[in-house]
């Protein structure tokens, strides 16, 4: 309704007669920022507290060697018992192992994502002090319902992709900006029930993250 | 102009309604413990971020400055949204909203919407509005099932539920999910609404939201939550309708860094919650292909109007103040007869109403300034309710109302040493018949207000400064005399 619209900037304009209006980029720029920008750890400390922190909220955490991605997939799945695995579009291939009739995204209808036993992904950020992972839904990652609808959830982390600090992650999201963002730390959960966590609610119950060093 | 916050316009006085709460042994119990639990939670995540005070600085000086270029952050985020495709509206106040959101459920020709939790919604009355429409709205926060299923209202903006416990929610799904043999096992009801409400997820064509946090520089739309129902809302509807108070907006994406430490730290004692979303109009291939941003002001402008009470547009909604508010751990939420309860509510809920309703909310404080402490972007409560109750008296009461007769003496007399040393002289006689062993139990007239709650300690036979001036006479001829035997 644009009558509404300049109804309400006149009436934030008389709000702010008190306030001068000009450009505001000297006062944002002026906005004391002294909290923590970029963490203290070592990369073995990030490290060790990325994994802390996701099995504080129930994601089940493996390690692998670059060389052994493929192989700690198989496991992880065949642990669970997951055979009817969709795999995000433009994942690379090398990280997927033989011998799983694995689905690609782009052939997989709503009903298969509703009733497939997991999926597989990659991530473009980790922050260790919060145990989140970052999707930005480029190659990889998959649109946003495909790590939504499974129950189950692999998702695979390399050792330079996690940083300690958010402000750390936002720096490195910023090409990302525009894109869709899910951050996502550990499955799906609620407290509303007397503010106990209960695990799983409407997206993935199980998380798990294959972290390659 | 049609502003409304919920029932809040024909609710009784925050005094009245909390009586017979307090009653409800039950309810006291279920909000004693929910508010107990989120507390320690938030308290151990908050300890553990070295930089917390820094960050609460930086947020609050981010909205401040937000507010004070609130126009111009606004039309830069229409721009930026309208740029990636999506559609920007304005509603000056709750009619207006729920007008535009119907239009556009009927324009896509829907009769049914999935909701994820938004108090926004709740603030305009969106659910009856669409009602009156024939369109169904179904909530999927399992807060919002509990409460919408119960034919309840929320009675706290993060946590709708929180004064009901498991045994009274398994009642609701038993009887409403047709359920008989559901226990009640938290996960076992929370199973019951993740089945109960999937078939809605992937068959309603429209899903209605709010807003978090609402991007200036790139036009994005952020929500934070931790069930998934809010990504099932986000991303597998046609179309999407989100409801943003326009106060919900941050200069830039970098500035997330900030409220994203802060709001889930604060709200749900979580470092982070499962789920955040962000998104920038529409994503080929990915989600809904119609998205809509209602602005809302329905009497924002006006809190940013009066700037000693503007910083409380700086709210985040985590909800911190209530969970540490002496007064609302007593009450719960229903006591303050609108959508936003506690201490946030009681300052915004009368300012949003331009002081014409809700005048008893700011009096609902014992302004022992609990939730200045906890408040994630520094919102000093305590001064805005003091401001706010000088609004009421000032703007609300007949200037011959007996309360305002009674401060205006007060100030004339306080002016001046003359009269305040003949009111003690006065006050210290007249007292005697109220007084017994050095208290007042019993004051007659407006001032048993007083009495019936507490004991008033009578006025003593000497103030200081008679003490003061006696003492050093008394010290005066005392050494006189040291001096004489020498």
């Amino acid at each position: 309704m644009p009558d509404a619209r300049e109804a309400v900037l006149s009436r934030i304009r008389s709000a702010l007669a008190d306030t001068s209006q000009a450009d505001p980029a000297p006062g944002y720029a002026a906005i004391p920022r002294t909290y923590i920008r970029a963490g203290g750890l070592g990369p073995d400390g990030r490290i060790h507290q990325f994994k802390e922190r996701l099995r504080d909220y129930d994601t089940n955490v493996v390690e692998c060697s670059a060389a052994g991605v493929a192989q700690t997939i198989a496991e992880t799945l065949r642990g669970h018992g997951q055979k009817k695995v969709i795999v995000a579009g433009g994942l690379s291939p090398e990280i997927l192992p033989e011998g799983f009739a694995f689905i690609p995204e782009q052939e997989a209808r709503v009903d298969d994502l509703n009733h497939c036993d997991g999926i597989v992904t990659v991530c473009t950020v980790a922050i260790a002090f919060t145990g989140t992972i970052v999707l930005t839904h480029g190659p990889g990652e998959g649109a946003r319902r495909l790590t939504l609808l499974p129950d189950r959830h692999l998702c695979v982390v390399r050792a330079d992709q996690i940083v300690e600090t958010v402000p750390e992650a936002f720096q490195r999201l910023a090409p990302f900006a525009t894109h869709p963002l899910t951050f996502i730390s550990g499955p799906s959960a609620t407290a509303d029930i007397e503010m106990t966590r209960i695990r799983g609610v409407h997206g993935p119950r199980f998380l798990d993250v294959v972290l390659v060093r | 102009m049609s502003i409304r916050v919920g029932d809040s316009a024909s609710a009784p006085s925050f005094q009245k309604a909390a009586l017979p709460l307090l009653e409800d042994a039950q309810l006291r119990k279920n909000i004693r413990h929910a508010t107990d639990v989120i507390q320690r939670k938030r308290g151990v995540v908050v300890t553990e971020t070295a930089d917390w005070q820094q960050l609460r600085s930086a947020g609050s000086a981010i909205k401040a400055h937000t507010m004070r270029y609130l126009d111009q952050y606004l039309l830069q985020f229409e721009k930026a949204c309208t740029a990636a495709g999506g559609h920007v509206h304005w509603a000056a106040d709750a009619d207006d909203a729920s007008r535009i959101v119907v239009g556009l459920v009927k324009q896509y020709g829907g009769n049914e919407v999935i909701k994820i939790k938004t108090m926004t919604s709740e603030e305009i009355g969106l659910n009856e509005a669409l009602e009156q429409e024939g369109i169904r709205a179904h909530e999927t926060d399992l807060a919002e099932v509990i409460i919408q299923l119960g034919g309840d209202t929320s009675s706290h903006i993060v946590a709708p539920a929180l004064h009901k416990n498991r045994s009274q929610v398994r009642e609701i799904f038993r009887e409403r999910m047709n359920l008989p043999d559901l226990s009640d096992d938290p996960e076992e009801l929370t199973a019951a609404a993740r089945h109960y409400l999937r078939q809605k997820f992937l068959n309603v064509k429209i899903g209605v939201c709010g807003a978090n946090f609402l991007v200036a520089d790139t036009g994005s739309v952020s929500i934070v939550e931790s069930e998934g129902n809010g990504r099932m809302c986000l991303t597998l509807p046609d179309v999407l309708i989100s409801i943003a108070g326009i106060e919900k907006i941050v200069p830039a994406f970098q500035d997330l860094e900030v409220f994203l430490q802060l709001l889930p730290r604060s709200a749900t004692g979580e470092r982070m919650n499962p789920y955040n979303s962000l998104w920038t109009g529409v994503h080929a291939g990915d989600g809904p292909k119609h998205f809509h941003v209602v602005l809302l002001d329905n009497g924002r402008t006006r809190v940013l109007a009066d700037p000693e009470a503007r910083q409380t547009l700086h709210c985040i909604r985590c909800g911190a103040c209530l969970n540490t508010c002496p007064v609302y751990r007593q009450t719960g939420g229903h006591a303050y007869g609108s959508s936003y309860s506690g201490p946030i509510g009681a300052i915004l809920t009368p300012q949003l109403l331009d002081m014409r309703y809700g005048q008893s909310l700011p009096y609902a404080s014992s302004l022992c300034g609990a939730c200045y402490d906890v408040c994630p972007v520094k919102i000093n409560i305590p001064e805005v309710l003091i401001h706010l109750r000088g609004r009421v008296v000032r703007e609300q009461k007949s200037a011959l109302d007996p309360e305002a007769l009674a401060m205006k003496t007060a100030a004339m007399i306080f002016t001046s040493r003359r009269r305040f040393e003949a009111a003690q002289r006065l006050g210290r006689i007249g007292q005697w018949p109220l007084v017994s062993h050095g208290w007042m139990r019993n004051l007659p007239g407006m001032l048993g207000n007083w009495t019936r709650v507490r004991d008033l300690r009578a006025l003593p036979s000497q103030t200081f400064r008679q003490w003061w001036k006696q003492r050093a006479k008394a010290a005066r001829s005392g050494s006189k005399k040291k001096a004489d035997h020498a």
